[in-house]
């Protein structure tokens, strides 16, 4: 990892491993919580990729005897369970640190603490989970877990899923409520909320999805968990539970998670298309409008998982409408891209290809997914392979093309260098059509009757021809990856120098700083004087942006162990519940709960008693660094 | 007691003199409307829940009005008194301002005696976590809403023995601030508990 080190200069790494692992076990600077983000979703990325290519090997041919039974619900639960908490959010989380506090021109976010505290989490969250291989084997209950499948017929393997997420879940919590505040109080001044950046609009709606979705979910999964370990009857209805209670909480968070994890990728696209087609975005009024507008319906629609409850067909219209609607502000978008490409000097980096591409896929996923908001017709679709397809279209078409056109949009912001362009291209390629070519004849698969989760088809049931095609499709996304993994590689050995404009055409505040950021970000806080300042500043004929505030001494918080700590005594709580099922050796495993609980607490009592004053990087140093840093 | 030259130098409202007490007061009135849908949630599995007794005892057999309504009461006053301690911390009272803050924990510790009792009670009844969905819902709402008041007898409790030694200062300020916001959010909670639980469960069956 020496590559990584080298890279993200860091003055006081040069007495080896032990205190590079100290400065990340216990950094609190966003830039750098941005890349453990990154880091940590690539690796359960690579993780849930070798799953989705285990579930293509069994299903390329009929009665195929690879991976069965309950090895296949288990490597599929692990699949769809990763991928969504474990990889796109954090990825979100990798951008919203690495760029949202740039964008308003804030030395940091509200909370660096509790910023550190919501990444462990979710890392030893993502641990936990995957832990459950080794230790009696993982969940396999879905991704969604839905009761009593969960709560009464499957072992130990539910109670990694509840815990992990738990754990995880809490750090997004908090990770949400940090960029709201960080929004709504730290941007520079001249930054009113109408003037700021799309992609920070995008963070914010995301973040305030975060804040009223997840506790749903945290009840829900505690709900599993208290029939589980301590003999509830939520959803136990020989005593009079409900297990559909369970649908509509999960559903009730689980819609406007899919709404969290496509927001950012719409902002990241408002940035990079008119980077690349340089002009400010076409409608940024009504693009603000969209955005907070499809935040709201998220929270309406939760019923369209649900239509063949039988909820009846007065609350099944309702909500097949208000679904239906949601495609109004997302057309709204679609057009507002089109037309800020509309008579641009467009310019194909990888970046932009990502971004460009999302909008076709996007669209298809949109017009399956109103298809599926059609109650009558979701009768027949649902729990079939175009359900598959359609969530596959809008989270591997929608959520990841955004998320890789930021990837390479940012990386020199976040780096220091650009990642390659020739190999960022065959990245590209083979992704994209190995995108196309795996999910596109799944909606056939659907349509011809071939039922989700199932690991098996029989060979009369001409399901076996679009299975090889799928398979050979997943094949091309993978060497898309791997592509991926050998360009970062490359890059931190090799990779070109990026300027702090590093696109020549950047519009934002980011760009106005060097590559990669200073550990202070801004040596002066910016003055903010409308929308794609930087981009004003350099048609004025200016170098740098106007400066808020002279130079001075630039107070910083300091770096603390205290969020890995606190992180680990939730994972001792978390296995002390885990083994405590069904009556095995309970005192002890409580023993431990109750220890890893005490551990927390006083992680958080050292916390209250111990003020942060934090410390300064002084004028002088200051100059120093700005000078000797790439402009 | 405090360090006497903070009388002089911190502002009106220190709580939100400074940026990083204004990222407080905004994150945690956040984290309540978070706070809100994890109680919201409850509430909406233990109405739909709250009829399902299984056979087992159901709430109008159970529920007294007398000792929910003294723990309101105390809830309500305990509320009243952290107010008193806010306005304390505002004139830079730190003796006063520990005073209302001990008579709120102590306020709080009573209910949380009551809540047990109440419980070991019903569990006496044969309302046992398991019996039905309904006792299951209960006891998990009523008990989340325990543990609140428990974390916020912990917490108030710490900072009020830090601030002998720490006094009235604009870091200190908003961490007191933000205790009692907690106090009374709790006790909103317990209004809802009260009406819904005890009060539906009695009389609208
Ligand atoms: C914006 C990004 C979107 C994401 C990430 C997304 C994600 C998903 C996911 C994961 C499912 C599968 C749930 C399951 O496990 O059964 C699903 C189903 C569904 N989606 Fe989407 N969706 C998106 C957009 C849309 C849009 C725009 C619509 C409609 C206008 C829509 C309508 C539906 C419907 C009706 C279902 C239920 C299908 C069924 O289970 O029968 N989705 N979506
Ligand atoms: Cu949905």
């Amino acid at each position: 990892m020496s590559v990584n080190a080298e890279s993200l200069m860091q003055p006081n790494q040069k007495n080896g491993l032990f205190s590079w692992l100290k400065t990340w076990l216990t950094t609190v600077d966003h830039k750098k919580i941005a890349v453990l983000y990154l880091f940590g979703g690539g690796l359960f990325f690579l993780i849930g990729g070798i799953e989705a290519m285990l579930i293509r090997l069994q299903l390329t041919a009929p009665e195929n005897h690879f991976l069965t039974g309950s090895a296949y619900n288990q490597v599929l639960t692990m699949h769809g369970t990763t991928m969504i908490f474990f990889v796109a959010m954090p990825m979100i989380f990798a951008f919203m640190n690495a760029v949202v506090p740039l964008q308003i021109g804030a030395r940091d976010v509200a909370f660096p603490f509790v910023n550190a505290l919501g990444f462990w989490l979710f890392f030893l969250g993502g641990i936990i989970l995957n832990l459950s291989w080794f230790l009696g084997g993982a969940p396999e209950a879905g991704w969604t877990a839905y009761a009593p499948l969960s709560t009464e017929y499957l072992g130990r393997g539910m109670d990694f899923y509840v815990l992990g997420l738990q754990v995880a879940g809490a750090g997004t919590l908090m990770g949400g409520i940090n960029f709201l505040v960080t929004i709504i109080n730290m941007r520079a001044p001249g930054m009113t909320f109408m003037r700021m950046p799309l992609f920070t609009w995008t963070a914010f709606v995301t973040s305030a999805l975060i804040l009223f979705a997840f506790p749903a979910l945290t009840v829900g999964l505690f709900e599993i968990f208290f029939d589980r370990l301590f003999g509830g009857n939520f959803f136990n209805a020989t005593n009079g539970g409900n297990s559909i209670i369970f649908e509509h909480i999960f559903w009730i968070f689980g819609h406007p998670e899919v709404y969290i994890l496509i927001l950012p990728s719409f902002g990241i696209l408002s940035e990079v298309i008119s980077t690349f087609s340089k002009k400010r975005l076409f409608g940024y009024h009504s693009m603000v409008f969209a955005t907070i507008l499809i935040g709201f319906l998220a929270f309406m629609v939760w019923v369209h998982h649900m239509f063949t409850v039988g909820l009846g067909p007065i609350a099944n219209t309702i909500f097949a409408l208000a679904t239906m609607a949601i495609a109004v502000p997302t057309g709204i978008k679609i057009f507002n891209w089109i037309f800020t490409m509309w008579g641009g000097q467009i310019r194909f980096t990888t970046a932009n290809l990502y971004a460009v591409s999302f909008i076709p896929t996007f669209v298809m996923g949109g017009v399956t997914g109103v298809m599926l908001a059609i109650p009558a017709a979701d009768f027949q679709f649902q729990d079939s392979y175009f359900v598959v397809a359609h969530f596959h279209y809008v989270i591997v078409g929608g959520v990841i093309l955004g998320l890789f056109a930021g990837l390479y949009y940012w990386w020199p912001k976040m780096f220091g260098r650009c990642l390659n362009e020739t190999l960022g291209k065959i990245n590209f390629w083979f992704f994209f059509i190995g995108f196309h070519v795996t999910f596109f004849p799944q909606h056939f698969l659907g349509l011809m009757g071939m039922p989700r989760r199932y690991f098996t088809y029989l060979p009369g049931e001409h399901l076996t021809t679009l299975n090889v095609v799928s398979s050979i499709g997943a094949i091309g996304m993978a060497i898309g990856v791997i592509t991926l993994v050998v360009n970062i590689v490359y890059t931190f050995v090799k990779g070109e120098k990026a300027e702090g404009d590093a696109w020549g055409t950047g519009r934002t505040l980011e760009w106005s700083i060097p590559s990669p950021a200073p550990e202070y970000n801004f040596a002066q806080t910016p003055l903010v004087k409308g929308i794609d300042t930087y981009w004003k500043e350099k048609m004025d004929g200016n170098k740098k942006v106007t400066a808020a505030e002279p130079l001075g001494d630039v107070h910083m918080p300091s770096p603390s162990i205290m969020p890995f700590l606190m992180s680990i005594s939730l994972t001792i709580v978390s296995f002390g519940f885990i083994f405590s099922d069904k009556g095995v050796h309970r005192t002890v495993s409580f023993a431990v709960a109750g220890i890893g609980i005490a551990m927390m607490l006083g992680c958080m009592l050292v916390r209250s008693i111990k003020d942060d004053s934090g410390f300064h990087i002084h004028k002088e140093e200051i100059i120093e660094t700005e000078k000797g840093m790439s402009k | 007691m405090s360090k006497a030259e903070n009388v002089e130098t911190i502002p009106a409202h220190p709580e939100t003199a400074t940026l990083e007490g204004k990222n407080k007061f905004i994150g945690f009135w956040l984290f309540l409307g978070g706070e809100t849908v994890l109680f919201g949630t409850l509430f909406a599995t233990f109405l739909a829940l709250r009829n399902k007794t299984n056979g087992g005892p159901a709430a109008h057999d159970l529920f007294s009005l007398s000792t929910v309504f003294a723990a309101t009461v105390i809830l309500l006053v305990s509320s009243l008194t952290s107010v008193f301690a806010v306005m304390a911390m505002r004139d830079r009272a730190v003796g006063k301002m520990q005073f209302w803050f001990l008579i709120t924990v102590l306020l709080g510790i009573a209910f949380l005696v009551l809540e047990i009792t109440e419980f070991k009670e019903y569990l006496h009844e044969h309302l046992g976590y398991s019996t039905s969905a309904f006792s299951s819902s209960f006891y998990t709402l009523v008990g989340t809403h325990g543990c609140h008041v428990l974390f916020g007898v912990l917490w108030i409790s710490t900072i009020t023995i830090q601030a002998f030694k720490k006094g009235i200062t604009t870091v200190t300020a908003p961490k007191y601030y933000v205790a009692s916001l907690y106090w009374h959010f709790i006790d909103v909670v317990w209004v809802f508990i009260f009406t819904v639980v005890y009060l539906l469960g009695i009389a609208g069956r």
